[in-house]
């Protein structure tokens, strides 16, 4: 018997593309949070934390709201850059960016706040750059954060459901990734299906902690 | 040459006080800044580095305006060119000891420069060891090399042997001392151990609650008015055991057990765990060279 794959694509395509954008903005934003010495840090610590306590289908609600042609920041991107954020891959892209913040965000700014203030002083004195200092200084010395921080927004984003079915509907090829699916084939009585992308996600899901917990360990010693 | 003048307030564990210093280093000169903690040393060093900022302050090296409030000059420290020893050592864990020196070399600058500072300090056979797996005097070692690989025109150490026992330190003194000869460069060390700015320093700067309350050669700093004909060592009293007609006292001195006689009244009045000071003429004591 041979199921559709897309859905599994799917759903390592958002991962990847997610994991992607969250690097490019989750660390530069770590190492502010973990540096910036503003009144309301713990105000945009809290933001930031807020997908954890959330029930996912808070978050997609507003979300919704936010991106639909009815609203003025929906009219707005539409105006300015085309885009329809609800019920598309883009979408559950930016949606997924949001909601797996903090778990890249988190153990990057705590490894950040970890290291020695004196290697960026160093790093100073000896005539570096700041771009230098974090480049070659600051980033090789938080690797192992930076791969749990990568890996855990990876896999969170392989495993959300609310935030996907609310702003994403069940579009094949669209915005149907293999949690929806899922939930989709029981729905159908179809649990064949549904066992055989449950088992795919179990699995990889075991396969990519089990990495992390690994090279994590290996790079205590 | 080095004219500072510092102004900034800083947050002590006894309250604010502010840190006011005027001060002038001469070319090639080794000053020490001497004091409890606390007292601003460090922060004084910082600022001349450029890591930290003084509320006002004018830093003139060598004709160059480092700093100066009134026009605005604050020369960022990757622009003033100094050799800065952490207390820390702050060396690059994702770095082998080599890689840690090339990190610190200017642009342009010869890459020989890495081979002699090794050579120098004796450092060739631990060139792809990384920091964690060095002992604490190899790598003050390496902070040492580093922050000279960097060619710097002012050389700033913050208690770079605190955390050393009593051999390697005084080795490292030595070495610190010739390098400085070798280079010429003008040195600032930050220092509690008296012995150690004897050691090294032409000239002692002793700072008290963020001013410098006296200053000269080390020999008319700590002699002066304190010479006196005899030993003076605090300890911790042991045990003490009636003999006879006299008492007997173990008392530890630093890490030597001395045992002294006192008279049985003296004695009653002390318990073993008592710290006292022994204080003993030294018209005549005998004095053997080590090597």
């Amino acid at each position: 018997m041979t199921y559709d794959l897309s859905p599994l694509l799917l759903t390592f395509r958002l991962a990847t593309v997610t994991t992607v954008i969250l690097l490019c903005i989750g660390v530069p934003f770590a190492w502010w949070l973990a540096n910036t010495r503003i009144r309301f840090k713990p105000a945009v610590e809290a933001l930031v934390s807020m997908p954890l306590v959330l029930p996912p289908s808070v978050l997609g609600f507003y979300l919704l709201l936010a991106f639909s042609p009815e609203h003025w920041f929906g009219q707005w991107l539409d105006r300015v850059a085309g885009l329809r954020l609800a019920f598309s891959f883009q979408g559950l892209v930016v949606a997924s960016v949001i909601f797996s913040f903090p778990f890249l965000v988190h153990p990057v700014q705590a490894a950040f706040q970890n290291l020695p203030r004196s290697l960026s002083d160093a790093a100073k004195v000896l005539g570096k750059s700041n771009a230098q200092t974090f480049l070659r200084v600051l980033l090789p010395n938080i690797k192992p954060a930076l791969l749990s921080g990568t890996v855990l927004a990876f896999a969170h984003t392989v495993g959300e459901f609310g935030v996907v079915l609310m702003i994403g509907g069940n579009l094949p090829n669209q915005t149907r990734v293999a949690s929806i699916a899922i939930y989709d084939e029981v729905e159908a009585l179809n649990y064949a299906a549904a066992n055989f992308y449950a088992g795919i996600l179990f699995v990889l899901s075991f396969l990519i902690l089990l990495v992390v917990y690994m090279v994590n360990r290996k790079a205590l010693k | 040459m080095i004219q500072a003048s510092i102004l900034k307030r800083l947050h002590g564990a006894n309250g604010d006080f502010r840190l006011e210093i005027e001060l002038t280093v001469g070319e090639g000169e080794f000053v020490a800044l001497f004091g409890p903690s606390g007292v601003g040393k460090t922060t004084l060093l910082r600022c001349i580095a450029g890591l930290e900022q003084p509320d006002q302050g004018r830093l003139v090296v060598s004709d160059e305006s480092w700093l100066d409030d009134t026009i605005r000059i604050n020369l960022p420290p990757q622009l003033r060119r100094v050799g800065y020893m952490f207390q820390d050592y702050a060396l690059f864990p994702n770095m082998t000891v080599r890689g840690n020196l090339e990190f610190a070399l200017r642009k342009g600058s010869n890459k020989k420069r890495v081979d002699e500072l090794l050579g120098l300090m004796e450092l060739g056979e631990l060139q792809s060891r990384r920091p964690d797996t060095l002992s604490g005097g190899q790598k003050q070692r390496v902070a040492l090399a580093r922050a000279l690989a960097s060619e710097p025109r002012l050389l700033l150490l913050d208690e770079p042997l605190s955390a050393l026992d009593a051999e390697i330190r005084s080795r490292l003194q030595d070495e610190i001392l010739r390098l400085q000869k070798h280079f010429g460069i003008t040195t600032i060390i930050v220092s509690h151990d008296v012995g150690e700015v004897y050691k090294l320093a032409n000239r002692v700067i002793v700072m008290e609650a963020g001013r410098i309350v006296q200053q000269g050669s080390p020999a008319e700093v700590f002699s002066a008015g304190q010479t006196s004909g005899k030993f003076r060592f605090t300890g911790e009293i042991l045990a003490i055991d009636p003999m006879d007609v006299l008492c007997s006292l173990t008392v530890l001195v630093g890490n030597q057990i001395v045992r002294v006689v006192a008279m049985p009244d003296e004695a009653e009045k002390l318990l073993p765990g008592d710290r006292v000071m022994l204080v003993s003429k030294a018209f005549n004591p005998m004095v053997l060279k080590l090597d």
